[in-house]
């Protein structure tokens, strides 16, 4: 539809992006019926990528949060997290970047209590990055109970909330439930930054899209913070590119091509899912020591095997399997036609090496 | 308990919760944005938007380079995938940008002692190498910046941590270079500071040095030791030719000054929204730039992680493809063509109008922009009598000119100076 279109030619876009993509992207997040969108309280930022919208919104706190240039505030990133968190946040000038407890080795799975501790001990203002859905690496997520009692003491103790949501729709095939955490934040009353990405769930990985939503608590606010954010994306890139933005914003408006999208979303994530049980079978089949059962409990493109470096050297080495030291794996590496490989490859570097 | 009520009714009218913005101001409204706005609330059929910072054809509207359409079929048709690129770019384009900034005979490109990143056009390119500044530079935060540059030079310095300065440049008496001006400036800054030159084609003068003035400029920054930094968002797009165009960077590279440059394919390919640029190091060997470049990754992953692939793609098929590139170079010469008769067109019209003024400035200098001399109240009688819209300064963008307006904007300028 773009390439035919003989209207099109390649100007700039505006600083802050497509309005088309901007507005849509937001709505994508927050729902249709958001009562935010409604009460114009809601802006975006057209960004590169989920990085660029993470830097954008960071590099504006840094400036306007918690008083003026105030680098000092703690900018919590969960442990472990992306880790190119960390250096978006020191980038943009941050200089307390700590960790809060998240991922339970032991038990693999989310450590809730030393979340909550820690949100609890945390200085009053302080920065919290929140995956969203599918969290990275662990994949694993909070309930929707465990995320009430996180947005309850973040109320309580004014912790900024700034999700990363890079996977939407992605982790369990729908756009809704992916994203159930930022819109109950938001039904709190909470002003809050989500970065979105659209690498993933549009396949769009090169063209950079992302967007920057802002939520606030009035429509002057808003305006007020996109105006700043307008400077701060003038001295890093000036306007984002234009053919991303179209792509998403011709099929987020379009009721067919939106379908025919959340159908391939569905697509990708059931890929994933089956992979997920097919690989947790093969082990148990196989007897591989340990239990196996996170693998399919946990959500989105990433597993937290649980294999530690030196097995993970193993496979490198030896099965010529390339998987992250933490023993990350990015589950869409696996086919049908090589589960197999990979489930056998496995179950040996468990049971060789300790 | 009324009285509890009470309490409560008016402790949720004075919300405790108030927005973490409240302090935020309005930021100023771009200058330019302005210029742009009031033109389209503008209802006289006769209106000008010389602010734009685009290229027009001659019926005023946008134009697709031929060669980007057939690149951008030819990409189509190879059904290519979405897969991200590496932090550093494309490396098709990035060799061909930077075979085109410093000739296919340069030694140091031969050498392989530089580096190009791909940068999101020249705004990105220009950060990315003033955070590389601000990180590994010994020298001093200082960057001299000529007096006027493009207004975002001295933002995007400043937001990266470095300090802008400046170097006298252009004499508003005679609309021309301040040569005396520049080089008395210039021998006096501070060595192991940083300069920035505009290759060709300044923004917003128009006002370019001639090569015996580059020369000398050339062995002053040497002699003072200072880091040079191009930008270079106008090759081929200021005289028409790309080897002239580049003649400075290259000189200054050929007389061992380790230049720094930022490229832009906005204009002279017309990929303004696609975002295509480079950011080059020249080093001393292919080791450092082997190094160098693993540091203006570090730089780049926590930005955007890795830049845009589209434009970067249509440039590279563009510059790598042989009939492409002949075709380019034809077309970037046209529109050079175009705004240089513009140029002429406008100075004939205004002595046929019978302005005793002398307009001569208006074709010496050279690129898109063109610093008229008109003063504030000139502008403000232009832009209210006569719909013609062009920042303050009185910078026009010639590429706004057209056959079909020229006799009209040469009346309104001769109205206003007469």
């Amino acid at each position: 539809m773009i390439a035919n279109d003989n209207s099109l030619n390649h100007e700039y876009l505006p600083i802050l992006g497509l309005p088309e993509f901007r507005a849509n992207a937001s709505r994508i997040a927050l729902g249709d019926d958001s009562p935010a969108i409604k009460e114009k309280r809601v802006g975006g930022v057209q960004s590169l990528g989920g990085t660029g919208a993470l830097r954008i919104g960071a590099e504006f706190l840094r400036r306007w949060y918690n008083g003026n240039n105030n680098t000092a505030t703690p900018v919590y990133v969960s442990a472990p997290s992306w880790e190119n968190h960390n250096s978006v946040f020191m980038d943009a000038g941050f200089k307390d970047i700590r960790t809060y407890h998240y991922w339970d080795a032991a038990k693999r799975g989310l450590d809730l209590q030393g979340l909550l501790n820690d949100m609890e001990q945390a200085p009053e203002f302080s920065i919290f990055i929140l995956h969203a859905c599918a969290h990275n690496p662990t994949g694993t997520d909070p309930t929707p109970e465990q995320w009430k009692q996180i947005a309850a003491i973040m109320k309580r103790r004014s912790l900024f909330p700034f999700f990363d949501s890079a996977y939407q729709g992605f982790a369990s095939g729908s756009l809704d439930k992916d994203a159930w955490a930022v819109r109950f934040f938001v039904s709190e009353g909470f002003e809050l930054f989500c970065a979105q990405s659209f690498s993933k769930n549009f396949g769009l990985y090169n063209e950079r899209v992302g967007n920057l939503t802002v939520v606030g608590k009035d429509a002057d606010n808003v305006q007020r913070v996109l105006s700043q954010m307008e400077k701060i994306v003038r001295t890093t890139w000036s306007n984002p590119p234009s053919q991303g933005a179209r792509i998403v914003a011709t099929t987020l408006s379009s009721p067919q091509l939106f379908d025919e999208w959340k159908g391939n979303v569905k697509t990708m994530a059931d890929r994933v899912l089956l992979m997920r049980s097919e690989l947790r079978s093969r082990l148990e089949a196989l007897g591989t020591p340990g239990t196996w059962n996170h693998i399919t409990e946990q959500i989105g493109m990433f597993s937290f095997t649980g294999l530690n470096p030196k097995q993970v050297e193993y496979l490198v080495k030896e099965k010529h399997i390339y998987l992250m030291a933490s023993g990350r794996i990015n589950m869409c590496g696996l086919t049908t036609k090589n589960l197999d490989y990979v489930a056998k490859s496995i179950h040996e570097a468990v049971t060789k090496i300790q | 308990n009324v009285v509890l009520q009470l309490l409560l009714l008016l402790s949720l009218l004075v919300s405790p919760f108030s927005s973490w913005w409240s302090h935020v101001e309005m930021g100023p409204p771009d200058p330019i944005m302005g210029v742009t706005e009031a033109f389209k609330r503008d209802t006289n059929s006769k209106k000008m938007n010389l602010g734009v910072g685009a290229y027009r054809d001659d019926n005023g509207k946008p134009y697709v380079l031929s060669c980007v359409r057939k690149a951008e079929a030819m990409i189509a048709s190879k059904k290519m995938d979405k897969e991200y690129l590496p932090i550093g770019g494309l490396a098709d384009f990035t060799r061909a940008a930077a075979e085109l900034s410093l000739g296919e005979n340069s030694e140091a490109f031969k050498s392989g002692r530089y580096v190009t990143v791909q940068g999101i056009s020249g705004t990105g390119s220009l950060r990315i190498g003033a955070n590389f500044l601000q990180r590994f530079f010994k020298g001093s935060r200082d960057v001299y910046l000529p007096k006027p540059s493009w207004a975002n030079h001295t933002s995007i310095f400043r937001d990266a941590g470095m300090q802008p300065q400046a170097y006298r440049y252009y004499d508003p008496k005679t609309c021309s270079l301040d040569f005396s001006g520049a080089m008395d400036d210039i021998s006096k800054i501070p060595e192991k500071s940083i300069i920035l030159l505009h290759a060709c084609a300044h923004n917003p003068t128009g006002v370019d040095p001639r090569q015996e003035q580059w020369k000398e400029l050339a062995a002053t920054v040497k002699k003072r030791n200072l880091l040079v930094y191009f930008d270079m968002a106008y090759q081929g797009f200021a005289s028409g030719d790309i080897n002239r165009d580049a003649w400075a960077v290259r000189y200054f590279i050929d007389q061992g000054i380790n230049i720094i440059l930022s490229q832009s394919f906005a204009k002279n390919m017309g990929l303004y929204g696609e975002r295509a640029g480079a950011f080059t190091v020249i080093c001393s060997d292919a080791d450092e730039a082997k190094r160098v470049e693993s540091q203006l990754k570090i730089l780049i992953r926590p930005m955007y992680s890795n830049p845009p692939a589209n434009g970067a793609r249509i440039a590279s098929l563009i510059l790598n493809t042989p009939e492409l590139r002949k075709e380019w170079l034809t077309e970037v010469k046209s529109m050079a063509d175009r705004i240089i008769s513009m140029r002429t067109q406008l100075v004939s019209n205004l002595k046929k109008e019978g302005s005793s003024r002398n307009w001569q400035h208006i074709t010496d200098q050279i690129g898109m922009f063109c610093f008229t001399g008109l003063k504030p109240e000139q502008v403000e009688r232009l832009t209210k009598e006569f719909s013609v819209y062009m920042t303050k300064d009185g910078r026009i963008s010639v590429a706004g000119v057209t056959s079909g307006n020229v006799g009209y904007l040469a009346h309104a300028i001769h109205q206003v100076t007469k």
